[in-house]
């Protein structure tokens, strides 16, 4: 676990606008700044007006930039680089990409973006994106124009105000990308155009149109927040999302257990991206199909590693629900399988671009009969490559179905990765069936962690049936006899009992009056609430979970050792009523929250406190 | 000549009810598998749930009895990952084309080259006898006391709509016409769909009955062969002209038609338009089509999802993963 960790979040986002300086920018910059500041974000503007007053619309020196900075807390400093860049035009995409911080998203208007556009700013192509580089997955392009002009196309207006209103229709999407009130833009225009109830309706509903364009294509920012560690560590660095790590982590596993890799998936917000990712390495010979529904990811998942791949199916809580019953077979199969759920808020399909941790006892028990599955929870964007390659490595080692937990912050959110080099990682050794069991081999037959065998067709003399329904442990052949049933579902359990994770750690005050415990991608907001407690001058500590089942073997040890435990989590308490259920009278406190939000540092803080001063 | 014989296919002893026909199909499984010539062991034979799902236990190959309605999902990641791999899917009506229904078309619309068998009974038997969607309007089950108020799929329908581009029909009592298309089925790359009728003495007890036995094949039946005149009727005095936009059935001798007005099956024609109308003909006023009714070659999802990995392997320069870290823009901390 890192030290030492800085987060920036929501806390702290900037939002540059940029285009023409006819293209009310400033006035978009302003509104934006307003709504946040009437919701309590300190804020910090930074207008940078053009070089040039009366430059010719499109060039290079007529580009106008607003950037706000908003924040809980704290002011920033407005020099910083933006997480957001706006461009209206190919001018302003040019000039003002170099105040983007990597892997910013960048709005673009590709009505703007047309040869003639690009010839007066400069572009050598007709492909800029490329040209300036930037990741295309980051670039969230929409003819913002031509939406414009249709919306407003009963207004009346003449073409050339309806063209002034475009500056709304990007705050519009700004608004929904970080969940701004509309109301108060709307009472501000109406303010500001008091006298002219026309345009103010006018803007209204552009911004509106925006906002409901963002809804719509499911956008979202990358880098809504970041970890990084204040001690640089010597060596060679990538700016990474969870995503992204989540997908180079099971490419990592299938080259390490040489092994190849099959992902079947279902576009769904906010995993997508883990199956663009993959999807663009064939020359890995990474094998990626988009199926016809949830259910076939999973189960032609299933058929990849009964002919001898690793299996992969990437989703996030809903498509959990639909895949469910294939997890189940692989279960029974006693197949590898890593199971993807990048959890979203719920219930249905709730809020699919925000983020929450309420799927977790969906994938502990949300099965039929007793199926055990391992659950893996990522920390932190760096911390899915670790979480996948894990999950992968047991998977194949164990011939078990595994669920690997991220979430929508943790998926999107990103940090400095270094770079990782696979001789450092474990060996995955995986169970195939020894030739010397040739004749006397059943499929169920198991190794000394309790494992069933691996027998990849196209081996002679090993042919087999698996099946959903219940074998006899000895024959493999199908078996309703009680004891064996009863037998094979304590096999089934004791198999997935016996894996192997690493001891909790506890960070902090060994001696601490109040232990944190939490899981997965909180670990940087928990980390940096004990970090100021202890600041202080208090006693804390923090467990932070990614091992959920099995749980690490000292669990009860530490929960136990310390006077107050409080666990905190993204749901209304699924992980502490875990822990209750495995521990005997352990009985914490909790903090819960289901906002779609990352946890608050400071109110985290005052929580604690409350339980601390108790 | 394979060095296979059927017993090299068999395994263990079927526990379906005695008469069913899923028996007559097993062996004629084994049969054409034994003359196919595959191994064993590069075979796998995946089926859903349903009586008939039962089958990859029987069989001497590899296999999966896997969840309602999902073998040819699964069956398409076996074949996508493992294309050395001949891969059978086995399904009953329910399991294929209810709770199936969209992995069956979808399977056919990417042309994964499975060789899909859809055992039709249009019943469910393992549940006791509800109507299925190949029962008739009005049939009477258990579930549909006064009769069912639904029209049945037609599978040739489905598999044409879903783009298919293999289609066969036998009757599980005839061997020889089973065995003739599974090796068809085999011979053909791509998705190829097997519709096999076949009685359940149990729930459904007589369904095929015009040509569950030889005699009635004889009379209510048309074995389409590619190439040959559409001849049928005990003594082939009976055959099949255009008429219009349809079919009809003619007579030989009678208004002067003779052998030469008779329609030649095109089973490579890639219109599926004639294909369609003979799949879909049924008694008592037409024969019931039997053998190869369409058969046109396509490009496989599965060949091609492995050529185009080829193909950007040689375009690209990363081949593993260190090599795809350094496509990426790095820093280094010194």
């Amino acid at each position: 676990m890192a030290n030492n960790l800085e987060i920036k979040n929501l806390d702290s986002v900037a939002v540059r606008f940029s285009g023409d300086s006819g293209d009310g920018m400033q006035l978009a910059g302003n509104i934006f700044s307003t709504i946040s500041a009437t919701v309590g974000n300190s804020i910090s503007t930074f207008p940078d007006y053009p070089a040039d007053i009366r430059a010719p619309q499109g060039s290079l020196t007529g580009v106008s930039g607003f950037q706000v900075h908003i924040g809980a807390g704290k002011v920033y400093t407005p020099g910083d680089k933006c997480d957001v860049l706006v461009a209206m035009n190919a001018a302003a995409l040019k000039t003002q990409y170099k105040y983007a911080k990597p892997g910013a998203a960048i709005i673009i208007d590709t009505d703007c973006f047309k040869k003639a556009d690009l010839e007066k700013a400069q572009f050598a192509t007709e492909d800029p994106i490329a040209e300036m580089n930037i990741d295309p997955d980051r670039v969230i392009a929409c003819p913002l124009s031509t939406m414009v002009k249709d919306c407003l196309k009963d207004s009346g207006m003449d073409n050339k105000s309806i063209l002034k209103c475009r500056n709304m229709f990007a705050l519009g999407l700004v608004c929904y990308l970080f969940d701004r009130d509309l109301n108060i833009a709307f009472n501000f225009l109406k303010e500001k155009f008091a006298k002219k109830p026309g345009v103010a309706e006018a803007n209204i509903k552009v911004i509106q149109a925006g906002y409901d364009y963002g809804h719509n294509t499911h956008s979202s920012v990358a880098n809504v927040y970041r970890i990084e560690s204040k001690e640089k560590v010597k060596g060679r660095y990538m700016d990474i999302t969870g995503n992204k790590a989540t997908a180079y982590g099971l490419i990592a596993a299938a080259e390490k257990a040489g092994l190849r890799l099959y992902l079947g998936s279902y576009p769904i917000t906010p995993a997508t991206d883990v199956l663009h990712e993959l999807s663009k390495h064939k020359s890995l010979g990474v094998t990626t199909v988009q199926c016809e529904d949830e259910i076939a990811g999973c189960a032609s998942a299933i058929g990849a590693s009964f002919a001898g791949a690793l299996g992969c199916t990437s989703t996030s809580g809903p498509g959990i629900c639909l895949k469910s019953e294939a997890m189940n077979l692989a279960v029974i199969l006693e197949l590898p399988l890593v199971v993807l759920d990048v959890q979203r808020g719920g219930p249905a399909t709730g809020l699919p671009t925000k983020s929450e941790q309420t799927d977790l006892l969906q994938a502990l028990y949300g099965r039929n009969g007793e199926t055990p599955m391992p659950v893996l929870a990522a920390t932190s964007p760096t911390d899915c490559f670790d979480a996948a390659f894990d999950a992968a490595k047991i998977a194949l080692e164990y011939m078990t179905p595994v669920v690997l937990l991220t979430d929508a912050y943790v998926a999107n959110g990103s940090a400095a990765f270094k770079l990782p080099d696979l001789k450092d990682y474990p060996e995955i050794k995986i169970p195939y069936v020894p030739e010397e069991l040739k004749g006397k081999w059943t499929p169920y037959m198991r190794n000394e962690n309790g494992v069933r065998y691996w027998a990849v067709p196209g081996r002679q003399g090993f042919t087999h049936i698996l099946g959903g329904l219940e074998k006899d442990n000895k024959t493999g052949a199908i078996s309703t006899n009680p004891e064996n049933h009863d037998l094979m579902c304590r096999l089934r359990a004791q198999k997935i009992a016996n894996i192997q994770v690493p001891d909790l750690q506890v960070e902090g005050d060994q001696d601490a009056e109040l232990l944190i415990v939490g899981f997965g991608s909180t670990y940087g907001h928990l980390h940096a609430a004990m970090d100021e407690m202890r600041a202080q001058g208090k006693k804390v500590a923090l467990a932070q979970f990614k091992y959920i089942n099995p749980l690490p073997k000292n669990t009860a040890e530490v929960l136990k050792k310390f006077k107050k435990v409080v666990v905190a989590e993204q749901n209304l308490g699924q992980f502490a009523g875990y822990l209750r259920m495995k521990i005997d009278n352990f009985v914490p406190f909790q903090f819960n929250e289901v906002k779609g939000q990352p946890f608050v540092v400071s109110e985290l803080v005052e929580n604690f406190n409350q339980v601390y001063n108790k | 000549m394979s060095e296979y014989t059927q017993a090299d296919f068999k395994k263990g002893q079927p526990r379906w009810c005695p008469g069913c026909g899923d028996h007559f199909f097993l062996a004629s499984l084994q049969k054409a598998m034994a003359e196919i010539g595959v191994a064993p062991e590069n075979t796998a034979v995946i089926s859903g749930i349903g009586c008939s799902s039962r089958l990859p236990h029987y069989m001497a190959t590899y296999g999966m009895n896997t969840i309602h309605g999902r073998a040819a999902a699964i069956a398409t990641g076996c074949k996508v990952s493992n294309p050395k791999l001949s891969v059978w899917q086995v399904s009953g009506d329910g399991d294929g084309l209810a709770i199936g229904g969209n992995h069956f078309i979808h399977a056919n619309r990417r042309n994964i080259d499975l060789k899909m068998i859809l055992l039709n009974n249009r019943i469910y038997g393992l549940t006791k006898g509800q109507y299925s969607p190949t029962s008739p309007r009005g049939f009477v089950s258990k579930s549909s006391p006064y009769g069912t108020v639904e029209d049945p799929f037609r599978p040739a329908e489905l598999c044409f709509g879903a783009r298919g581009h293999f289609f066969a029909r036998a009757v599980a009592t005839d061997p020889t016409g089973t065995v003739d298309i599974l090796k068809a089925a085999h011979a053909h790359k791509g998705a190829a769909v097997c519709e096999i009728l076949q009685n359940c003495v149990i729930f459904n007890n007589g369904t095929h009955d015009s040509v569950y036995n030889k005699e009635g094949r004889a009379k209510n039946a048309i074995y389409l062969q590619h190439g040959k005149p559409m001849l049928f009727g005990e003594n082939n005095e009976f055959g099949l002209m255009q008429e219009g936009f349809g079919i009809k059935v003619v007579k030989l001798g009678e208004n002067g038609i003779t052998e030469k007005d008779i329609l030649v099956h095109d089973a490579h024609c890639e219109d599926n338009t004639l294909q369609l109308k003979l799949a879909l003909m049924e008694g008592p006023d037409f024969p019931i089509a039997l053998g190869v009714i369409r058969d046109v070659e396509a490009p496989t999802y599965d060949d091609a999802v492995n050529a185009q990995i080829e193909e950007v392997k040689s375009a690209k320069k990363y081949h593993n993963f260190a090599e795809l870290l350094e496509t990426n823009d790095i820093w280094e901390v010194k």
